[in-house]
């Protein structure tokens, strides 16, 4: 018994000293000394573009003496948002996550703000276009930094070769790929117009084809169309104003425009209208440059005719709908210095240029600066200068579904598919004007409940 | 009678605690062989069932307590309304035809010579084995709007193509056949197991007091599957109601959310809006009924087993 109490008071001792070493050693740094860091982001649809974006990250961890993770999450069947809302309600997961659109918004009470990070992005690189302070930038407090991959937008792609042949039409001259635009021509591209091109079209067998229905590619063109007719469901303070003369003229254009697309368009998936365009059965789609880029690879011929240009004009401007991407780091992360600085990091001009080229120019910067100093999109082809107009160019206003509906309500009102089952309702389903938009308003009732 | 507390070779009893009785008590053996699965039924059915029930409780920002409010509200909702109309056609309609269709299958399984029997049982089976979203989107294929494999067939036949997916009456047609398509086998085992339980005795008896084939299967067979068939049309009711792969995979709801079920229709409030508690209230609105609905089956169930 007595020696075994001599050997605790030995260990108790040993131990004591120990801790006097750790306490008073000087302090060394490890390959990790700064903490680990885990991301989750967007899987991105280019391939290689994972493999720029993981590469860059890694860098900039070794160089940091960060442990970093990086996990991609693909937004097929939304599992990026199922991991955001798991995450956030477990508070556990990832330490910065990819919030891309109206999850900034979704998630503004468990997203650390990053104020200091984007206010540093801003003077070391210039603003941030516009639709990003609008998604990310909530009571005052940005939620979420540029995100290194995803950002996009919608123009227009169309068939060169279908729009001289059968509608008289040279999209080239009207948005070339560089040098100065023709204002008249660019003017003279209204809703009116297109109408009228996608009735030729449809006539031999060519139609214009975008969904109409509550998917993210089906929410964006029908929220950009009725942004150009100055049709809102629901203003900036909140107030309900789908009963209005805006939305029956944006349904009465629609009501026209729908006899000239295929009857599936009410079953579509954000992949139905790139196999439409890319098969050679349509003229136009709403769409990023996957068309284009899936086309090069399967169907050259076809891609060879394909060109992005800007939407068409409506009463109340040329509208474009974009999905800004961003980075957020949640509240109850273990790192949130280590993940400030990734985000800094990822702004620079240099790795910006990699990661747009990693993803053969799908992704649009949200530092306006950095797409307008890059090439890229000018040198891109065949044909030459097919993504020029990719980025806007033009006087084109970024938005989408929702807008200008407080983020909170518009989010719901995009995932809710408002505005294509308002559509839907009226071409589809036969119902009328009134009776349209009262289903709209009950829903819209719905989603302002507190 | 050899005395199990004493050992041999010592006069002195070993003395046995309480503890070591408890746990050779059969019932505590019953116990601890079930903990396990009562652990399981308590983490993944239990908790979250009355979790849902307190989200339901719950404001949009889950921050105040709101009674049935969420409840109140969901009857004011037009949307909703549909999609309960939608949900109880679909599982009633989907129910009628499996159950029909097991019925008939197992007997004609049932029939087969015994020797051919289980590569039958087998490949019937296949639908009911398949993870229903892998095979769902083999039928979205099938149904595709644009490139659907059935129009070509039908337009190759000189037929018009059919709107699978696009047109409200054919996209709730689709949704039920493919919920028929995986549920009918489940009907089939269960009914093919009550045939086989069938003593013989009663059809030869049927067969001396002169009955038909119609007869035997009115008189004998369906009063002795008559419980199978409660339980099994019980289980699949829930299940029906409570489907969602099907309609995510196939429609996502659409054209105009005509074919939301009650999941889909709560996935897209609840998850996709970010509306947790309104989520939760529409997943939970068919519990009391489904509850009812159990309670008298399993009782007139519970009443037969007596009588016979």
């Amino acid at each position: 018994m007595q020696q075994r109490n001599g050997s605790r008071r030995k260990f108790l001792q040993g131990m004591g000293a120990l801790g006097v070493v750790v306490a008073t050693a000087p302090y060394v740094k490890t390959s990790h000394s700064a903490g680990k860091l885990a991301i989750g982001t967007w899987d991105h649809w280019v391939p290689g573009a994972n493999d720029v974006l993981r590469e860059v990250c890694e860098e900039w961890a070794g160089s940091n003496g960060v442990d970093l993770t990086i996990d991609f999450i693909t937004s097929i069947g939304n599992k990026l948002l199922l991991t955001a809302q798991a995450e956030s309600r477990a508070e556990t997961g990832h330490d910065v996550y990819c919030v891309p659109q109206w999850m900034p918004s979704m998630f503004r009470h468990r997203l650390e703000p990053v104020d200091d990070v984007v206010n540093d992005i801003i003077s070391a690189h210039g603003a941030l276009s516009p639709a990003a302070e609008f998604f990310a930038h909530l009571d005052g407090v940005w939620r979420g930094a540029p995100a290194p991959a995803g950002s996009l937008s919608y123009p227009s792609v169309s068939r060169l070769d279908l729009y001289r042949e059968h509608a008289g039409i040279d999209l080239t001259s009207i948005f070339p790929a560089g040098g100065a635009r023709n204002h008249e021509l660019v003017d003279a591209w209204s809703y009116d117009s297109f109408l009228t091109a996608a009735h030729k079209l449809h006539a031999v067998g060519k139609p214009f084809g975008a969904p109409i229905a509550p998917t993210p590619d089906g929410n964006q063109w029908l929220g950009s169309l009725f942004a150009a007719y100055g049709a809102e469901v629901m203003d900036a303070s909140g107030d309900i104003t789908v009963d209005s003369d805006e939305i029956r003229e944006v349904l009465e254009y629609l009501s026209r425009l729908t006899q000239y697309m295929p009857d599936s368009v009410y079953a579509w998936d954000d992949a139905s209208n790139n196999r439409f365009m890319i098969s050679g059965s349509g003229s136009t789609a709403f769409n990023p440059p996957s068309i284009w880029a899936v086309s090069s690879r399967d169907m050259p011929a076809v891609a060879e005719q394909l060109w992005h240009h800007d939407s068409p004009r409506g009463p109340k401007g040329r509208y474009r709908a974009s999905a800004p991407f961003f980075w957020g780091i949640w509240d109850f992360s273990s790192n949130i210095s280590a993940g400030k600085d990734l985000l800094r990091y990822l702004a620079r001009k240099d790795v910006v240029d990699r990661l747009v080229a990693g993803s053969k120019g799908f992704d649009i910067p949200l530092i306006t600066s950095h797409y307008q100093s890059n090439d890229l999109w000018k040198n891109a082809g065949p044909p030459s200068g097919v993504l020029y107009n990719y980025p806007i160019r033009g006087d084109e206003v970024p938005t989408t579904a929702g807008v200008p509906a407080p983020p909170e309500y518009g989010a719901q009102i995009f995932a809710q598919g408002i505005l294509p089952n308002l559509v839907a309702r009226v071409t589809q389903g036969g119902d009328t004007f009134d009776d349209a938009i009262g289903w709209a308003e009950n829903e819209m009732e719905g989603i302002m409940r507190g | 009678m050899v005395d199990s507390s004493k050992t041999l070779g010592s006069s002195q009893p070993i003395r046995r605690g309480s503890l070591y009785i408890f746990l050779r008590q059969r019932s505590t053996i019953a116990f601890m062989m079930v903990l396990p699965l009562l652990l399981i039924i308590g983490c993944l059915v239990a908790y979250p069932f009355f979790y849902s029930i307190y989200l339901s409780t719950l404001n949009k920002a889950e921050t105040a307590f709101v009674g049935i409010s969420n409840f109140l509200f969901l009857f004011k909702r037009e949307t909703f309304w549909m999609v309960v109309q939608q949900s109880v056609t679909f599982a009633l309609i989907a129910v009628v035809f499996k159950a029909l269709i097991g019925f008939i299958a197992a007997h004609a399984v049932n029939n087969i010579p015994s020797k051919g029997q289980r590569k039958w049982r087998g490949m019937m089976l296949v639908p009911w084995v398949i993870p229903p979203a892998l095979s769902t989107l083999g039928w979205w294929w099938l149904f595709e709007p644009t490139y659907s494999s059935f129009n070509w067939i039908l337009e190759a036949l000189g037929l018009s193509a059919i709107p699978w997916l696009s047109d409200t009456f054919w996209a709730r047609f689709s949704i039920i056949l493919v919920n028929v398509w995986v549920g009918a086998p489940f009907f089939l085992i269960m009914y093919l197991a009550a045939l086989k339980s069938i003593p013989e005795d009663l059809y030869e008896a049927a067969s001396i007091d002169g009955a038909s084939a119609w007869q035997k299967l009115i008189h004998v067979t369906i009063p002795m599957m008559r419980n199978i068939i409660s339980i099994t049309v019980l289980f699949s009711i829930i299940v029906t109601f409570a489907n969602f792969d099907i309609v995510r995979v196939l429609t996502q709801g659409g054209p105009r959310n005509s074919t939301h079920l009650f999941a889909s229709y709560s996935f897209r409030v609840g998850i996709e809006s970010g509306d947790i508690p309104l989520g939760a209230a529409v997943s939970l609105f068919m519990f009391p009924v489904l509850a009812v609905l159990a309670f008298i089956i399993l009782r007139n169930v519970r009443q037969r087993t007596v009588n016979i």
